[in-house]
């Protein structure tokens, strides 16, 4: 079972939900959670602990000067604009435009490219409490090819039976990188004309990818009707409402656990997962 | 020499664009014949990437100087790599008079 946790609109409580669910379930199971947040990841700072890292690297071409005949074909293959080809060799190489397709190297007549692997983050392995697993993604400061660390991530998390996924805001590539594979994806949510905008956007991704879905209203008004009639709209089920509460908010900026603060929360996480899990189809 | 104006459109009387990778066209004058040809930016829509790659027209049409209103990071290295001026020019203008400007000698050169 793996469930992503998404949003679209930034600081709705995707985090939230994800450590307290994760630490709900960790009575009963042992649960994996994966920061897919790889430009800033967080989930760690609600399970502080130290751990080991591997690097996340990607193939980049490196020119032989001696070969390279400045003809011009690496540039003009390359959709990303990551070569410039001067009149002299070797070419100017923009390593953070590359996206590694390996054209270059393919389409060379004089066989003057070879990749190389370049560092562009890394996978940070914990194991913060007994039922925990935590994987974080981290994309290196500057890089912008997030869809690869966060598929490392993903790739030591594989095989899992309860996996948890952590999403980056928005529904750009990394956000499709990490919802890709998933069983049900949560939507977080908040009670304003922003978060309901961007919850419209999240969903159409999810609906495209065919992942099931349903929404958790954070910092929940009891005047949202705008939300909720969307839900209704869309068929989407409103698994949970979080209140806009002082206590819940001072329990989150101290890094703590709602769902280990606040009983009832930890009987709403574990009864959400089976709700979600019979919607996905799945018995668990 | 050969001067590149970035232009909204193909003629010497459209107005000049101040973005260089996504110029919607290239310029291109003789300093000495004072003729011209344009040269339509493919990558004027590009997703990204686009600043290199329009350096690499202006490479490929043998351009030794530009005139535009601003460059970006990555286009600037390219175009720094090749040895290509830059002029900064920033006013609303025809690209005639852009080149009138450059040609008296009015622009500094910025890079």
């Amino acid at each position: 079972m793996n469930i992503i946790v998404a949003s679209g609109k930034g600081g709705t409580g995707k985090t939230l939900v994800a450590a307290n669910l994760a630490y709900a379930l960790s009575d009963q199971k042992e649960v994996l959670l994966v920061d897919c947040d790889v430009e800033e990841p967080n989930l760690h700072l609600f399970f502080p602990q130290g751990g080991y890292e591997l690097p996340v690297t990607t193939p980049v071409p490196v020119f032989d000067t001696d070969r390279c005949t400045a003809c011009g074909k690496c540039a003009e293959v390359c959709r990303y604009g990551a070569i410039t080809v001067l009149k002299d060799p070797p070419p100017l190489f923009f390593e953070k435009l590359c996206h590694s397709c390996g054209g270059c190297e393919m389409i060379c007549p004089e066989g003057a490219i070879h990749e190389e692997e370049r560092a562009i983050g890394k996978i940070r392995f914990s194991n913060p409490l007994d039922n925990i697993i935590l994987i974080s993604g981290i994309l290196n400061e500057g890089e912008v090819m997030a869809p690869k660390v966060i598929a490392a991530a993903k790739s030591y998390a594989g095989g899992h039976p309860t996996t948890i996924l952590d999403a980056s805001p928005g529904i750009a590539c990394p956000v499709v990188e990490a919802m890709q594979g998933a069983d049900y994806c949560i939507l977080v949510t908040e009670s304003t004309p922003f978060g309901l905008h961007d919850l419209a956007l999240a969903e159409s991704v999810t609906r495209c990818l065919g992942i099931p879905s349903g929404v958790i209203i954070n910092r929940f008004s009891e005047e949202d009707d705008q939300v909720m009639d969307f839900c209704r709209s869309k068929d989407l089920p409103v698994l949970m409402t979080i209140p806009f509460d002082r206590e819940i908010a001072r329990i989150q900026n101290t890094g703590g656990l709602i769902s280990e603060s606040m009983p009832a929360y930890r009987e709403k996480f574990a009864d959400l997962f089976s709700r979600v899990t019979s919607a996905g189809g799945f018995l668990s | 020499m050969k001067v590149c104006i970035t232009s909204k459109g193909p003629g010497p009387d459209d107005m000049m664009e101040e973005r260089f990778g996504r110029a919607p066209f290239f310029i291109f004058f003789d300093t000495e014949s004072e003729e011209h040809n344009a040269v339509e930016n493919p990558f004027a829509s590009g997703a990204g990437g686009v600043g290199p790659r329009a350096a690499q027209v202006l490479i490929d049409n043998g351009a030794k100087s530009v005139v535009t209103g601003n460059v970006g990071g990555n286009a600037l290295g390219a175009l720094r790599a090749a040895g290509i001026s830059i002029y900064f020019l920033r006013e609303p203008g025809t690209v005639k008079a852009a080149f009138q400007q450059f040609k008296d000698g009015k622009l500094t050169k910025a890079f």
